[in-house]
């Protein structure tokens, strides 16, 4: 407990200069926050494989929204239909009421893998996610602050191939925030990591989200992650919401109270609609 | 009892070669990994050369002593011929390298980007590129006389076909996965380009460049001993025709410095331009 406390007291110590960089760049962001997306009659399909039948989600702005769902539920496709990388085959989108192609909100895709650029260095890598703000005078500084914001200000001017998984991922998530955005969707980002790596990284992702107040959206198979991180968990199976579960618990969360089991148990015997309780213990904790 | 003579030698025997080897070993290891040392193997084959020519073992018609080589390049810089030839190779090989390399870098991302230019070029490249250049040579001639633009045409015409083909490769590879992440970042097609697909074909490019510069010097050697009045290959012919030996000798030799320079300058600029790639990175710290 007094560890939390010293451990916090550090971070916002470390955090202040960051704000105090964020207000001299050039151009004011646009306020923080988070956009309302609502999600109507969503369906996709390739060819004759239809992988998504017809999805109705709403979720409110600055909710952490996770989504669930064995692989090749469709979880990723309805992440990518979000982040404006694929088209729906019909239903809509809306950000804010307005269609999400025409949205003047920033929205953000953090990948499954870190996908950096080798031949920038990581300072480079970050200022990538500036969009339109690349090379304005501006530009490093930003990028620094964000840099700053995931703990590897130092790294800066190294490249990526010297850095750990764990540091790839960080800085994709500081490239993601580069442009402060007002959605972050989150495709398995730290599903390739290990399992200390990531426990940090999910209190980072959670520390941004908090700070930011950012709509987020992150797709995972680990029912745990889901459970510690989301406002509500959406459960998908074959195209379609089979479970909307909202977690009411306080923040952060730890693993392995009651509580968490709970919901855990709750999600995995939705999942595994066979009983349960056996393939509950074939299937410990955080799984892939 | 018969058990202490074996404890004994046991330590002993395999002693003795690993006390020799720590003596010699990390000096010797350390030299052998400078730049110096790719020097060695050249520096003893001319000992060797010259050794066996002062024993009469290499009759001087046959090949003559380094020294008289060295000669050679004496009376040759004093009277300004060397120099002039030398410079007139490196401006042919020079012009025809810029030619035939920047049409085929342009080419080569024009067809690498654009599914329309590769339909309507690359079947005719691909055609063009199975002629061997050099049986170009008569119809050349016959085109451009003997004049300088006759080389220029076959060395532009040889470094063409290695340069583009790594060039269109390099673009045609780039990582999906990247030009995703770009495009996701709201990239332009031009910042998309610059700062995703140009890099990722860099070390294709460069190997393209590198193949070129060899056959840059072949094509140059070859057309300029078929029909030329000055060059390094025409100082060659006419040595040939009167018997001066060490004169055909140095120019053969010229063409081995002149490469390796090339290849060199190809090589300093792609460890300043591959940084980021850990093969260079490795080699960076074990020198």
């Amino acid at each position: 407990m007094v560890d939390d406390l010293i451990v916090r007291a550090m971070l916002e110590e470390l955090l202040r200069p960051v704000e105090a960089l964020e207000s001299i760049g050039s151009e004011p962001d646009l306020p923080p926050g988070g956009v309302a997306i609502a999600i109507g009659g969503l369906t996709k399909s390739f060819g004759s494989n239809t992988v998504l039948h017809g999805i109705d989600l709403h979720v409110p702005a600055g909710q952490f929204l996770t989504v669930i769902g064995k692989s090749g539920c469709g979880k990723s496709t309805l992440l990518r239909i979000l982040a404006g990388l694929d088209r729906p085959s019909s239903g809509e989108v809306l950000f804010d009421g307005v269609p999400a192609g025409r949205s003047e909100h920033v929205g953000r895709l953090m990948f499954q893998e870190p996908r950096l650029l080798p031949w920038a260095r990581v300072a480079g890598n970050v200022e990538v996610g500036l969009g339109a703000r690349r090379g304005t005078p501006g530009a490093e500084r930003r990028a620094l602050a964000k840099l700053a914001a995931v703990g590897l200000e130092s790294r800066a001017a190294d490249w990526p191939s010297v850095l750990s998984g764990g540091q790839k991922q960080r800085v994709a998530l500081a490239r993601a925030l580069a442009s402060s955005p007002h959605f972050l969707a989150l495709d398995e980002p730290l599903g390739a990591l290990d399992a200390l790596t990531r426990i940090e990284m999910q209190g980072l992702v959670e520390q941004v989200w908090r700070e930011q107040g950012f709509t987020a959206v992150l797709v995972t198979h680990d029912v745990t992650e889901a459970i510690v991180l989301g406002d509500r968990v959406v459960l998908i199976e074959d195209g379609m919401v089979r479970l909307e579960l909202d977690v009411d618990l306080p923040r952060p969360r730890r693993r392995g109270t009651p509580e968490v089991a709970a919901l855990e148990e709750k999600v995995l015997r939705h999942l595994f609609s066979d009983g349960g309780t056996l393939q509950r213990s074939a299937v410990p904790g955080p799984t892939k | 009892m018969s058990d202490a003579p074996i404890t004994l030698g046991r330590p002993l025997l395999p002693a003795a070669p690993a006390l020799s080897a720590r003596r010699f070993g990390p000096a010797a290891r350390r030299f052998l990994t400078t730049g110096a040392a790719s020097w060695i193997v050249p520096a003893a084959l001319l000992l060797v050369w010259q050794a066996a020519a002062e024993l009469g073992l290499l009759p001087p018609n046959v090949l003559p002593a380094p020294s008289d080589v060295l000669g050679a390049v004496w009376r040759l810089g004093a009277s300004g011929e060397l120099l002039d030839n030398i410079a007139v190779s490196a401006r042919r090989a020079g012009i025809g390298f810029v030619l035939g390399g920047s049409l085929a870098f342009a080419f080569g991302l024009l067809n690498g980007l654009s599914k329309i230019g590769e339909t309507l070029t690359d079947t005719t490249f691909q055609m063009i590129r199975n002629i061997p250049n050099l049986a170009m040579v008569p119809l050349v001639i016959l085109w451009f006389g003997i004049e300088d633009s006759a080389r220029i045409f076959l060395v532009a015409l040889g470094v063409f076909f290695p340069i583009y083909i790594n060039t269109f490769h390099g673009i045609r590879t780039a990582d999906a996965q990247l030009v995703e992440m770009g495009r996701s970042y709201g990239m332009s097609s031009w910042e998309l380009f610059r700062r995703v697909i140009l890099p990722g074909a860099l070390p294709s490019i460069f190997v393209g460049l590198r193949y070129a510069l060899g056959i840059m010097w072949l094509t140059l050697i070859v057309a300029e001993t078929i029909a030329a009045n000055s060059g390094i290959g025409y100082m060659a012919m006419s040595a040939r025709e009167f018997m001066q030996l060490d004169v055909v000798v140095l120019s053969i030799l010229l063409y081995a410095l002149l490469g390796k320079l090339a290849d060199s300058t190809a090589r300093l600029l792609e460890r300043s331009t591959l940084q980021w790639h850990p093969a260079f990175q490795a080699r960076r710290k074990e020198t």
